[in-house]
């Protein structure tokens, strides 16, 4: 079987568990390859989706292997269904638990947050300036949301007084949902913009936007409201199809819909949000609005000679090979989920792409051999567009369209089955990945 | 997902459903499976009267699973816009008038039973 045969295999079958699927009569064992004996010091740095994912296929991998994870997060946040608490179909807790549930036994979870990472010496400091030595690192770090970057916001005004953001954390995702609801039954002015970097899951604002509307639609207080969505750039999205497609549903749904507009600060006293535009700022009110600031790559990374070395190219991502994610000039660092600095691929989707391709390179690389797998830029992001209702969207490094069942699930096209991948079946699929199982 | 495993489907619907209402629906199936081949064997026959009468069950059954569905997904019938939609909704359908006529034969079965004990 060819890489690329084996690649849809695998993201069928992945979608095809997702879709509930009629495929029970192919239940299967794993075929588990052999375990790999080595004295390999492995360190990774953050316990999130990537983090745990590839914690615990190396654990289940290697024989022999030190592995540390190093996070100073105690709470594991299924960020997939932040969205889902911030319309208010989940509680808070849906979305929680703990990296520990999901640690294997082999590795030794340091519990402090990264001070510095210096991959000449090959060593990363934690807070405490505990050094740890590594042969091989694994950066998991994913993203900062950089709130200082909007003038005039603080963390706090999220979910009161009309502002919400499911990015930032499950609970504050929850109070968003209270925003949201009291919008949907008074109507008024919403405005949805997306951050003007690259960020992770780049359908959410949209999705959220959508939602909205139809919430509001749902509440018999449709005609009270308008909604504007704001993109950062020439296009809602950067893979063309997919950009037509929503600019077609935002019409049909009745958005007002502007580009080239990147948030700059927000007056909260006067419910007043400032873009910058190529015409000069332009300020907008709103009744509801979700925050999105600047993404970037936590500071120990920024700090590290990690990032791209030309300073312009993104912020602070991580310099690896798009194909394989293997760091450009250090060849024992990789890097998975948002901080790769990969043209696309910032979900939990990519995760699980990404995962298994750097298995295969780290333990090529343990035994002097090169691996053979490729990540090709798979994303995926099912878009919620009305409650009951969202579009499978996949896509890869070339914006080509990748559907998982061509002529079964049409990709672009509104229905229920991907709703209830969305709903009811992402999740269950997610905690098998972090198990490193999927 | 390399292969498909049987603990993820599982997952997925403790997820759609919850743990409980899964569970106990899984319990439920599988005891009228049971019942309904412990009355087979018993009887050494099936009865086409009992079978007639249970089928007034399914109309029941299929409404019952297609709301059930429907509520535990947050959806309604006007979400199934696609040819795929309908045809796994019919399935939902389908499935939940089996296990009712299922159940109405294994019921009518018991009472008659205890009746002609009488």
């Amino acid at each position: 079987m060819t890489n690329k045969n084996a690649f849809i295999s695998n993201r069928r079958g992945f979608l095809g568990l997702m879709a509930g699927g009629a495929a029970l009569s192919t239940v299967t064992s794993p075929a588990q390859a052999a375990k790999v004996k080595t004295k390999a010091k492995i360190v990774i740095l953050g316990a999130g989706s990537g983090g745990l994912d590839m914690a615990n296929r190396l654990a289940n991998r290697l024989d022999g292997a030190s592995i540390t994870v190093i996070d100073g997060k105690k709470e594991h946040w299924y960020q997939p269904g932040q969205t889902l608490v911030g319309i208010g179909l989940k509680p808070a807790e849906y979305a929680l638990s703990k990296n520990t549930d999901w640690m294997p036994r082999e590795a030794d979870f340091i519990q402090e947050f990264v001070a510095e990472i210096d991959p000449e010496g090959k060593n990363v400091t934690t807070a405490s300036g505990k050094k740890v030595t590594y042969d091989y690192l694994i950066v998991a770090m994913g993203v900062i949301l950089d709130w200082e970057k909007i003038e005039g916001f603080d963390v706090n005004m999220i979910g009161k007084e009309g502002i919400a953001c499911c990015f930032a954390g499950p609970r504050l995702a929850e109070a968003s949902a209270g925003e949201l609801q009291k919008f949907a039954e008074k109507g008024g002015d919403a405005v949805f913009f997306r951050a003007p970097t690259l960020q992770k899951c780049a359908g959410q604002p949209m999705k959220y936007a959508l939602a909205t509307e139809d919430i509001t639609d749902t509440a018999g207080n449709r005609s009270k409201a308008n909604f504007t969505y704001l993109a950062h750039s020439k296009a809602l999205i950067s893979v063309p199809i997919i950009h037509e497609k929503m600019r077609m549903i935002f019409a049909q749904r009745g958005f007002t819909v502007d580009y080239h507009h990147k948030i700059k600060a927000i007056d909260h006293g006067k419910k007043i949000l400032t873009f910058s535009t190529p015409d000069g700022d332009q300020e907008l009110g709103y009744d509801f609005t979700q925050v999105l600031p600047p993404q970037r790559a936590p500071d120990p990374v920024v700090n590290s000679p990690l990032p791209f070395l030309d300073k312009r190219l993104g912020q602070g991502w991580v310099d690896v090979e798009k194909g394989n994610l293997q760091h450009k000039r250090y060849p024992e660092v990789f890097a998975i989920g948002d901080i790769a600095g990969v043209p696309k691929g910032k979900t939990a989707a990519s995760v699980k792409w990404q995962a298994p391709v750097i298995e295969d390179h780290l333990v090529a690389h343990i035994q002097d051999k090169e691996g053979t797998k490729t990540y090709n830029g798979y994303t995926s992001c099912p878009m919620i567009t009305r409650i009951g209702k969202a579009m499978l969207i996949e896509f890869d490094y070339n914006n080509d369209l990748v559907p998982s069942f061509p002529g079964i699930i049409a990709p672009l096209q509104e229905g229920w089955i991907p709703w209830l991948m969305k709903e009811v079946a992402f999740k269950a699929t997610y905690q098998t990945m972090i198990q490193g199982k999927a | 997902m390399e292969e498909l495993k049987l603990s993820v489907m599982i997952a997925v619907f403790e997820e759609m459903f919850g743990f409980w209402l899964w569970w106990g629906l899984v319990i439920l199936a599988v005891s009228i499976t049971v019942l309904f081949f412990y009355i087979m064997i018993r009887d050494k026959r099936f009865y086409p009267r009992h079978y007639l009468w249970a089928q007034i069950a399914a109309p029941f059954g299929a409404i019952g699973a297609v709301v059930l569905v429907l509520v535990v997904t947050n959806s309604n019938l006007g979400d199934l816009v696609t040819p795929l939609d309908v045809i796994v909704m019919l399935g939902v359908a389908g499935l939940g008038a089996a296990g009712a006529v299922i159940w109405a034969y294994v019921a009518q079965a018991f009472i008659e039973r205890r009746c002609a004990a009488k």
